[in-house]
C-alpha cells in the first residue's frame, strides 16, 4: 500500500520555514545551473544563426578569423569566376569581397556617468552592394542604407545600444577621415548585430589597404562546396581556407563556449554539493521528528517500502519545487543581452540568455537528481526502523 | 563557562546535522575564496604594471599598426627617456590550444625598461647575439619544459608561415606579481624576414612602450603623444601601462562581473542552509528553552545562546574552509594554468571569508533566537516538536 501524494506534500506545508529555505538554496543552484546553460545556448544560437547555409567564407590559409586574413584582388577574382559560384539574374556572380578591420569604440558606461569610458573592439565591415545581398537578414529599421562610393556607414543594432557616439547624424573619425552614421540595422539577433557596415572601396582607401580580408560566396547548391572546396585547394595560385558561412562563425564560439561552460559546471558542482547537505539536512530532522509517527503507519500496516518511498518523494518534491522556481527565476534572464569580447574574434559580440526545452529538461533532472541523493539516506533511515522502538519514541 | 559548555554540548548532540553543517560551510567558503581568487587573477597584469610605462597604439584599435619611424619622434617628447617597439605575434606552438603570448620587441631597449626580468648576464649576451634567438620566461620553460638551446617552432595567423626560434635565454622573477609566461624575440628578424615576403607589412610597429622619468607627469606626456600625430594616418593612443592593461580586463568585464555576482549567491546559499539547521534546532528545542526559561533565565541569556551556537558552527565551517583555501587555489591554479598565469591568494580574500562567515552565524542565529526569546513559557512547555 504506497502513502499518498497529498500526505507527502502536506507534510512539506507544515514546516514552512525549513521548506522555504531547502527549496530556496536549492532553486538558488538551479538558477546559476540554468543561466550558465542559457547564455552557453545564446553564444551557440547568435553564431550559428549568423551563417547562411548556402554562403561560404573564404579566407588566408591558416588566418582563422577574417581580421588576420588577407587576399589579393587576383585572389578574389579567381574565387569569384568558380563555376560553382550562383550567377544573378544578369548573370554576375554572387559574390562579395570585403574587408574587416577592428576599431576600439568607447562601450556606452553602466556603472554612472563620471566613470572612464571603457572601450571594447567592434567589428567594421567594408562591403560592396552585393555583400548587402549575401545577408537578406539584415534589415534597416532606422534611417537609410550607406551609398556607395561615400563614407557613410550603418550601424548593428546591438552596437547602437551599447556603445557611445554612434547615434545617426553622428560621426566617428578613424583612418583620417570623419564617418557618419545615416542608419541602424538589424540583424534578426545575428553576430552582424554587434558590426558596423560601409563601402568596401572607400574603406580600402581610407585604410591604405591592397588586399580584402574575406570573399563570401553563394553557392549554386549546397552541394557544390565540396567541389568549390577542392577545386580552390588544388589551385597552386591560391593558399585559402574555405567553409561554409554557418561552420565558420558556429567555430568563432568554440573557446567562448568552453570557457563559459567550464566555469559554469565547476560552480554547479560546488554549490550542488551545498544544497545537497541542506537537503540531506532537512530531511534527517524530517524523519527525526517523525519518528512516532512512522511507528504508527506501519502498525497499519504500511510497508518499509511505502515508508522509504514517501521520504525520498517528499525529497524529490522540495527539489522540484526549488527546480521550479529556480527555472522560473532563470526564464526572466532571457530579457538580458550580454555584450563581451569574443576571444577568437578579439572583437565584441552581443547574445542573449537563451532558454530551450533542453535546458528546462537537464535543469529539472539536475535538481530532482539533488533531491534523490540528498534524501536518500534520511529515507533508508526512516525505512529501518523497528515498530516497537519508534513507537516508543517521545 | 556554563554557558559556553551548554553552547558546546548542544551542537554536538546532534552530530550528524552539526557535521554536515559544517561540511555545507568549508564548501561555501572554499568556493567563496576560490572566486574571489579567480576575480583578482584578471587583474595580475595590471598588478604587475609600472607606473613609469606608457604604451603608444593605434587609435583605431590594436590590430592596426603605427609607422616605425614614430619613435624617433616618440622620443623627442620631452619627459621621455626611452622608447623601445613590441609586435604581438599570435604565434602557436604545435596546437592551438598552447596559448601563450610572443612579443617581437627591440631587445637592447626593451628590457632595461623591464628590470622585473631577471636574466643571467652570459644568457642575455649570447639571446642579443642571435638574431633568431629567444627570451623565455621561467614560468613558460617551465610549462612546456624549454631548455636554453632548444628550438620553439611557432606558427603564426598573422605573420604567414613557419617561423622557428632558438631559446637563448630563460629568465626568472624579481618579485611576486611579476609575470614570466611570454616569449619574446628579436624585431628586426621578424622585419627582414616581412620586408622580403611582404613589403607592405615591414617597418609597423605594434605598440610602443614609452618610459618616462615621472610618473606623475604620465598624462601630459600621452597628450604631447598624441598631439604629434593627430590628424596623421595613424593616430595614436597613449595610455599607462596599468590602464592598457586594464583594458584588457574591461573588454571581458561582463564575465568577471558575472563570477563576481556568482560568488555573493554563494554566500546566500550557505546562510539558507545555516539558517535551516538553526531554525530545525530551535524548533525542536522550544521545549527546552521553556524550560531554562522557567528554572530563571531571562529571554537575552536564552537568545544569547541560540546565537552563540550559530557563531560556534560559522566559526568551525569557515575556519576549516579558510584553512584549506591556499591548497584548493594551488589545485586549480595546476589546472588552468595555461589561462592564468598567476594566481594570487591576497588577505583581503581571507578578510572577505572571515566576514561572510560573521554573516552566516548572525543571520542564522537571530530568526530562531528571537523566536525562543519570545516564546511564553507556558506555550514552550506545551510544545511537542
Amino acid at each position: 500500500m504506497k502513502l499518498p501524494v497529498n500526505y507527502i506534500a502536506r507534510n512539506l506545508w507544515v514546516r514552512k520555514l525549513t521548506t522555504v529555505l531547502t527549496a530556496g538554496g536549492m532553486a538558488l543552484v538551479v538558477f546559476v545551473f540554468a543561466a550558465v546553460l542559457m547564455l552557453d545556448a545564446g553564444l551557440k544560437a547568435t553564431l550559428v544563426a549568423t551563417g547562411s547555409p548556402d554562403n561560404v567564407v573564404v579566407i588566408r590559409q591558416g588566418a582563422q578569423t577574417e581580421i588576420q586574413s588577407g587576399l589579393t584582388r587576383d585572389q578574389a577574382a579567381l574565387i569569384e569566376t568558380s563555376p560553382e559560384v550562383a550567377r544573378g539574374v544578369n548573370g554576375q556572380p554572387l559574390v562579395s569581397k570585403e574587408v574587416v578591420v577592428l576599431n576600439s569604440l568607447p562601450k556606452i558606461s553602466q556603472s554612472g556617468v563620471n566613470q572612464p569610458l571603457k572601450r571594447s573592439n567592434v567589428v567594421v565591415r567594408g562591403l560592396p552592394d552585393m555583400g548587402k545581398t549575401l545577408r537578406p537578414q539584415a534589415r534597416i529599421v532606422q534611417g537609410r542604407m550607406f551609398s556607395a562610393g561615400s563614407s557613410e556607414i550603418i550601424v548593428g543594432a546591438s552596437v547602437a545600444r551599447g556603445f557611445a557616439g554612434v547615434e545617426i547624424g553622428q560621426q566617428l573619425s578613424f583612418a583620417g577621415r570623419a564617418w557618419t552614421v545615416v542608419g541602424v540595422f538589424d540583424a534578426s539577433k545575428t553576430a552582424f548585430d554587434s558590426e558596423i557596415w560601409g563601402d568596401v572601396e572607400q574603406m580600402m582607401q581610407a585604410f591604405r589597404r591592397v588586399v580584402y580580408s574575406s570573399v563570401v560566396a553563394k553557392i549554386s547548391t549546397p552541394e557544390s562546396f565540396v567541389a568549390l572546396k577542392s577545386r580552390l585547394d588544388d589551385d597552386p595560385r591560391l593558399k585559402v581556407d574555405i567553409k561554409r558561412e554557418a561552420q565558420f562563425y558556429s567555430d568563432q564560439s568554440s573557446s567562448l563556449s568552453n570557457f563559459i561552460t567550464l566555469l559554469g559546471m565547476a560552480l554547479s558542482i560546488i554549490f550542488s554539493l551545498g544544497a545537497m547537505i541542506g537537503a540531506t539536512i532537512t530531511m534527517y530532522a524530517a524523519v527525526a521528528t517523525r519518528t512516532a509517527e512512522i511507528g504508527t503507519l506501519r502498525a497499519l500496516g504500511f510497508q518499509r517500502a511505502s515508508i522509504l518511498m514517501a521520504f525520498l518523494l517528499e525529497s524529490l518534491l522540495l527539489a522540484l519545487v526549488g527546480g521550479v522556481v529556480g527555472l522560473i527565476a532563470a526564464s526572466f534572464l532571457t530579457a538580458i543581452t550580454v555584450s563581451t569580447t569574443n576571444f577568437q574574434s578579439f572583437s565584441e559580440l552581443a547574445f542573449a540568455f537563451t532558454l530551450t526545452p533542453g535546458i528546462v529538461t537537464y535543469a529539472l533532472i539536475f535538481s530532482l537528481t539533488m533531491g534523490f541523493i540528498g534524501g536518500f539516506l534520511p529515507a533508508i533511515k526512516a525505512s529501518r526502523m523497528k515498530i516497537v522502538d519508534a513507537l516508543r519514541a517521545d | 563557562m556554563f554557558f559556553l559548555n551548554f553552547v558546546f554540548r548542544n551542537i554536538f548532540r546532534a552530530k550528524l546535522r552539526s557535521t554536515l553543517t559544517i561540511v555545507g560551510l568549508v564548501i561555501a567558503i572554499l568556493a567563496f575564496g576560490l572566486l574571489q581568487t579567480v576575480v583578482r587573477a584578471w587583474y595580475a597584469g595590471a598588478d604587475a604594471a609600472s607606473a613609469t610605462r606608457l604604451i603608444t597604439r593605434s587609435a583605431i584599435s590594436l590590430t592596426f599598426s603605427m609607422p616605425v619611424y614614430y619613435r624617433d619622434k616618440i622620443r623627442a617628447t620631452p619627459g621621455v627617456t626611452s622608447v623601445s617597439v613590441s609586435n604581438w605575434f599570435g604565434g602557436i606552438y604545435k596546437e592551438p590550444k598552447n596559448f601563450f603570448a610572443q612579443f617581437a620587441v627591440d631587445a637592447p631597449t626593451y628590457f632595461p625598461m623591464y628590470p622585473e626580468f631577471v636574466f643571467e648576464p652570459e644568457q642575455y649576451r649570447a639571446f642579443l647575439r642571435d638574431r633568431q634567438g629567444a627570451a623565455i620566461g621561467q614560468q613558460l620553460a617551465d610549462l612546456y619544459g624549454f631548455k636554453v638551446g632548444d628550438t620553439v617552432p611557432l606558427k603564426s595567423g598573422i605573420y604567414p608561415g613557419n617561423w622557428e626560434f632558438v631559446v637563448r635565454a630563460i629568465y626568472s622573477a624579481k618579485d611576486e606579481t611579476t609575470i614570466t609566461r611570454q616569449m619574446y624575440f628579436h624585431y628586426d628578424y621578424l622585419n627582414e624576414q616581412l620586408k622580403r615576403t611582404a613589403p607592405r607589412r615591414g617597418d609597423l610597429a605594434g605598440v610602443f612602450v614609452v618610459s618616462i622619468n615621472d610618473g606623475q607627469a604620465a598624462p601630459d606626456i600621452s597628450r604631447a603623444i598624441d598631439a604629434e600625430f593627430k590628424n596623421s594616418l595613424a593616430e595614436t593612443l597613449t595610455e599607462t601601462e596599468k590602464a592598457f592593461t586594464l583594458g584588457f580586463v574591461a573588454m571581458v568585464e561582463t564575465i568577471v562581473v558575472a563570477i563576481e555576482g556568482v560568488s555573493y549567491v554563494v554566500i546566500l546559499i550557505i546562510m539558507a542552509v545555516a539558517a535551516n539547521t538553526m531554525a530545525m534546532t530551535a524548533r525542536e528545542r522550544l521545549s527546552e528553552y521553556a524550560t531554562l526559561k522557567a528554572l530563571g533565565f531571562k529571554p537575552g541569556a536564552v537568545a544569547a545562546m541560540i546565537i552563540a551556537e550559530a557563531f560556534l558552527l560559522a566559526i568551525l565551517g569557515a575556519g576549516i574552509g579558510m584553512l584549506m583555501t591556499p591548497l584548493v587555489v594551488q589545485g586549480f591554479h595546476a589546472l588552468t594554468v595555461s589561462v592564468f598565469a598567476k594566481m594570487p591568494l591576497v588577505a583581503q580574500t581571507f578578510y572577505l571569508q572571515a566576514a561572510c562567515a560573521v554573516a552566516v552565524g548572525l543571520v542564522a542565529g537571530v530568526v530562531p533566537a528571537v523566536r525562543a526569546a519570545r516564546v511564553k513559557i507556558v506555550d514552550g512547555l506545551r510544545h511537542v516538536a
